[in-house]
């Protein structure tokens, strides 16, 4: 309050530390009731400036007050002189032995009888007058403030401090506001009567405490949600070791096929072996690979049981519809099927930031009478505008158990340049007329794997800050909810 | 996928004409070819060795051009230009025959029957009256080594050998001996050396080396000998030095031996065409166009399987080039039909495929369980299935034996041993990298385990998981009972020791003694809760104490 008197006092403003000064209290007081008055509104209106000025550190004060080393040494120096040991003993002996010998103060008589003596010539302290000097007020010469900094016996200071002046609903008299409205002053209905202190909006709010799903997860989540609208159901993808029969044989993928190869693909050494097979379908699979059949040349090997027989981590869901497609095939009548997954698959590779040994691979597949190529594309193109991507273009691929088969790529605005987003094709005959599938039924399929989706939307580079146990929680933390389409 | 690389201004003087690259990507594009780097062999040395080796190198621009796994025939500049060119119909395809030669009598190459100990098959032919200039030889030995990296699967399954013909003379023999007794001097050496020896030699040599393991361990190594008992060849390592091919080799003998083939003892090369037939109407129907008959024989012809209607209707003759062994049947043909009418230009059609969703129950189970999960605080992480044997066996305090753990026989390093049987390493695995991360971590994740059961065809099976860890300076186990409880809640199971749950002290050497209990629902074990052994929570490098929970969730289906 004794502020605002100074303030209504004062035509244009006042300085914080004029006001500091006149009332005899420290600056800081004065700067916290500047900032609560500032709180209310608008009482006051202040604005920080800054000023700079020299002061006397320790050093120079207690040289300004008692005298310069040099002096000092000067002062202790009796008319006799001192022994050079005598006087480096005293605090100030070392710096002011040097400086009083270069202002010429003292003589030094090496020759003298007990060690080298000191004997004083004639004086004038200039350091101290100059201190003196700084602490009135006065300015110096740079010249002399420099040699003063460097002796470190002066500092310049910034001092911070309000110019205060009246603002719009400027008053003497404080009311004290209220920060919250409580169960009372509902109660009471005193709310009415209070003033409030505003809130700070500027400010972030508390972080709610709460658990977080995983962003990969949150993304699958989304592409399951895709598939189910277009009226795909779910495959049994829940088992990640497989038989090469289902993984690759039945699939049409010949033996000595380099996805077969103990560098691309993670064999079992327990269970190392499959047992159960459908008898009557693995002798057709063995027959058309080793000797054609539906129309195809096979490939013309010997086809061998144990190269089927060898369990394995499934490289990819495919064996899983094969599975379901086989199941399909031994229905009385043959139904139309929509099907999807996203479940984990695993690659025995080189890893990088991009790749890792295990991946999730989402597939869709669908059986129908008489699909087409076009058909494919078709859903190909539904199932990608749900993801908000519009504009697709088809490149000719190869895949071993599709033909025909197509790269899916996308254009990327960003990139400015195509992107392959997946694979695509239609199941060949030799991989379904075996299963037992009616010879017009067309199945079309299409793959492409979870991570990169969900890399480009969460702005990811190294799949191991994605997947596995070096993620970051923090980023699991802060990521938000996925909407492919936007 | 196999990588061509060619120069760009041989290629295009190739083709009679020049294109921007992105007009040549877009050809490559339609016609099923990547064009996947722009670069030289000064660019591709700076980047391997540093700019200082690049600096004599030649800056003439490569293309490099991805070229599907089954077209041998595009392996090269000849035949990706012969391919583009049938397909931008500036060319017809060429027939391929095989002719005698003039003296009539053919070169023999008799197979031996110890051949069958290592590799016992083998077939050659000879290329007669050819020049070579320094492109063409180029070209010739960089098709062979794009056919030993793919077809022949890095030589395991078939190598060539091709030999300057007017240095050796037939017939040949193609036999296998142990290798101390076979001696020559090898290709680009100046002396004699024995198998055993070049063995050793090419052990540092950083191409050969990979291809050493193929024979090595075989009693005999496969050599061929010409009628004088000159070594052509100790395939599939090295050429003997004596028939190697240079620029003014004029007839070429190819030998190639291999694991797998079937051959009789016919003259080489066979050089056989094939005709199938099929109609239009085939092609239209799969592909979804509809499109004359004449007009699908023509597009068939760009792609170098020369077709005709045969006037029978829509049906359609087809002949396949023995440089087309990926076509095997009627829907390779169709594909090229395709191809050759543009993908990109196929009306995309709705098919009208009427089905109703289902979702898959246990997935079903876990997409709901893991919101509510995450509603209760809990963070959801995601761990890898595969792990070292340490994570799920001695981390844990358990035998690797008791684990019912299936094992990897060919990992490339111990995170890749065995798939997990927990899902708790890998929450304490994420815990530990997250220590920075302000206390208390909470923690969960719904995931599939995988473990040996004999009842299966292929002796395993995965079990879905729910695990969940609180990580803190106080165990915390009231939090995680505190989380079972929710979770019972939220699976409608009633606490209740016969007609509910309930949980009862269990020793597992993974908790700390006294503080492990035991999940039971309708009298049935489900899982464990507890605190975890002090040894286990120093194994992972986590320094507070922890409380875990895992347990099935195919029991609530």
């Amino acid at each position: 309050e004794a502020l605002l008197q100074l303030v209504e006092k004062a035509d244009g403003g006042v300085d914080s530390l004029d006001v500091a000064s006149s009332i005899g209290v420290d600056h800081q007081v004065i700067v916290g009731a500047v900032k609560s008055l500032q709180s209310l509104g608008d009482v006051i209106s202040a604005e920080q400036r800054s000023s700079k000025h020299w002061e006397l550190t320790d050093e120079g004060t207690e040289l300004a007050e008692q005298g310069s080393h040099e002096a000092r040494v000067f002062g202790s120096i009796p008319l006799e002189g001192l022994p050079q040991s005598e006087l480096m003993k005293l605090s100030f002996g070392k710096i002011g032995f040097s400086k009083a010998m270069s202002n010429k103060w003292i003589r030094v008589d090496k020759s003298h009888e007990g060690g080298p003596r000191i004997f004083r010539s004639n004086i004038q302290d200039q350091v101290r007058e100059k201190l003196l000097l700084v602490r009135s007020g006065a300015q110096l010469e740079e010249k002399d403030k420099n040699e003063l900094k460097k002796r470190k016996l002066l500092t310049e200071v910034t001092v911070k401090s309000y110019w205060i002046t009246r603002g719009s609903s400027f008053s003497t008299t404080l009311t004290k506001q209220e920060t919250e409205l409580t169960p009372e002053m509902i109660a009471t209905g005193s709310w009415k009567d209070r003033k409030f202190k505003p809130y700070n909006f500027e400010a972030m709010g508390v972080a709610p405490d709460c658990g977080h799903l995983h962003p990969l997860m949150k993304v699958r989540t989304q592409f399951r949600q895709i598939f189910l609208e277009m009226g795909f159901s779910e495959m049994p993808t829940n088992n990640f070791i497989e038989s090469s029969f289902w993984n690759f044989d039945s699939l049409f993928q010949p033996q000595q096929h380099p996805a077969r190869d103990q560098h691309d693909t993670f064999f079992l050494s327990d269970p190392a072996l499959a047992h159960e097979f459908p008898q009557d379908y693995l002798e057709r699979v063995k027959t058309v690979h080793s000797e054609g059949g539906y129309g195809s040349q096979g490939y013309k090997y010997d086809w061998k049981m144990e190269e089927a027989q060898k369990n394995i981590l499934r490289t990819h869901t495919t064996a899983v519809s094969a599975r379901m497609l086989y199941k399909l095939a031994q229905q009385e009548k043959f139904t139309p099927v929509k099907y999807f997954s996203i479940d984990r698959v695993f690659r025995n590779e080189t890893l990088d930031a991009t790749h890792l040994a295990e991946f999730h691979q989402i597939e869709g597949v669908v059986a129908d009478y008489g699909l087409t190529l076009g058909d494919l594309m078709g859903v190909l193109h539904q199932f990608f505008t749900k993801l908000g991507i519009t504009k697709l273009r088809f490149k000719p691929a190869y895949n071993p158990y599709t033909e025909p088969s197509m790269e899916v790529f996308s254009y990327h605005e960003g990139l400015k340049k195509w992107v392959e987003v997946g694979n695509s094709g239609v199941f060949r005959p030799e991989m379904l007329l075996p299963m037992g599938l009616p010879e017009d039924v067309s199945v079309i399929a299409w793959g492409l794997s979870l991570e990169r989706p969900t890399m480009i939307k969460y702005g990811i580079n190294n799949i191991r800050e994605l997947v596995g146990h070096k993620v970051n929680l923090q980023m699991v933390y802060d990521s938000p909810i996925c909407r492919l389409d936007s | 996928m196999p990588t061509v690389g060619v120069k760009r201004d041989i290629l295009f003087n190739a083709l009679g004409r020049s294109y921007t690259d992105e007009e040549f990507d877009e050809l490559c594009f339609e016609f099923g070819l990547e064009l996947d780097e722009i670069t030289s062999e000064k660019e591709i040395i700076s980047r391997e060795q540093g700019d200082s080796k690049a600096s004599g190198a030649s800056d003439v621009i490569l293309y490099k051009i991805d070229v599907p796994a089954n077209r041998y025939d595009l392996l090269c500049l000849e035949g990706l230009v012969r391919g583009l060119q049938v397909f931008k119909n500036k060319l017809e395809a060429p027939r391929y025959s095989r002719v005698s030669p003039t003296t009539g009598e053919v070169q023999r190459l008799i197979i031996t029957k110890e051949t069958a100990a290592v590799r016992p098959h083998a077939v050659a032919a000879v290329l007669r009256n050819i020049t070579f200039t320094k492109e063409r030889y180029d070209s010739f030995i960089e098709l062979q080594e794009k056919l030993h990296q793919n077809v022949c699967r890095k030589r395991s399954l078939v190598a060539i050998g091709t030999h300057d013909l007017d240095t050796i003379s037939g017939p040949f023999t193609y036999t296998a001996k142990p290798p101390g007794d076979i001696s020559f001097k090898p290709l680009n050496q100046n002396k004699e050396y024995t198998a055993s020896q070049l063995m050793s030699l090419y052990k540092t040599d950083s191409h050969l080396r990979h291809y050493l393991h193929i024979i090595e361990d075989k009693p005999v190594y496969p050599v061929i000998y010409d009628s004088n008992g000159v070594v052509l060849s100790m395939p599939p390592i090295i050429n003997g030095d004596h028939s190697k091919i240079s620029l003014t080799t004029k007839n070429v003998f190819i030998e190639c031996q291999d694991c797998v083939g079937r051959h009789g003892d016919h003259v080489q090369p066979e050089l056989a065409y094939r005709k199938e037939k099929l109609t239009g109407e085939f092609i239209n129907r799969k592909v979804g166009i509809s499109e004359p008959t004449e007009n699908i024989a023509q597009l068939l012809t760009r792609m170098c399987l020369l077709s005709q209607p045969t006037g029978a209707g829509d049906e359609i003759e087809v002949e396949i080039p023995p440089t087309r062994p990926d076509v095997i049947h009627a829907c390779d043909i169709m594909e090229d039909a395709a191809i050759a009418y543009g993908f990109n230009n196929i009306t995309r059609t709705t098919p009208r495929t009427y089905t109703v969703a289902n979702q898959f129950p246990i997935n079903k189970l876990t997409e709901l369980l893991r919101q509510d999960l995450a509603a209760a605080g809990f963070t959801e992480a995601l761990n890898f299935a595969l792990c070292s044997q340490e994570d799920i066996a001695d981390k844990l305090g358990k035998k690797i034996s008791e684990t019912r753990a299936v094992h990897i026989s060919n990992p490339k390093t111990a995170e890749f041993q065995v798939a997990r049987t927990s899902l708790l390493p890998g929450l304490l695995k994420t815990v530990a990298a997250n220590r920075k991360m302000p206390l208390p971590l909470k923690l969960f994740e719904i995931s599939d385990v995988v473990l040996k059961d004999e009842t299966k065809d292929v002796g395993a099976r995965n079990s879905r998981r729910f695990c969940a860890i609180y990580y803190n300076k106080s165990p915390g186990f009231e939090v995680i009972h505190g989380l079972l409880d929710r979770t019972m809640q939220l699976l409608e199971v009633k606490a209740a020791r016969e007609q509910g749950y309930h949980i009862q002290a269990a020793d597992d050497s993974t908790f700390f003694p006294g503080r492990c209990a035991e999940i039971f629902v309708h009298g049935k074990s489900v899982g464990r809760l507890g605190v975890l052994h002090p040894d286990v929570i120093s194994r992972f490098e986590l320094s507070m104490p922890c409380s875990a929970l895992e347990m099935d969730i195919e029991p609530f289906l």
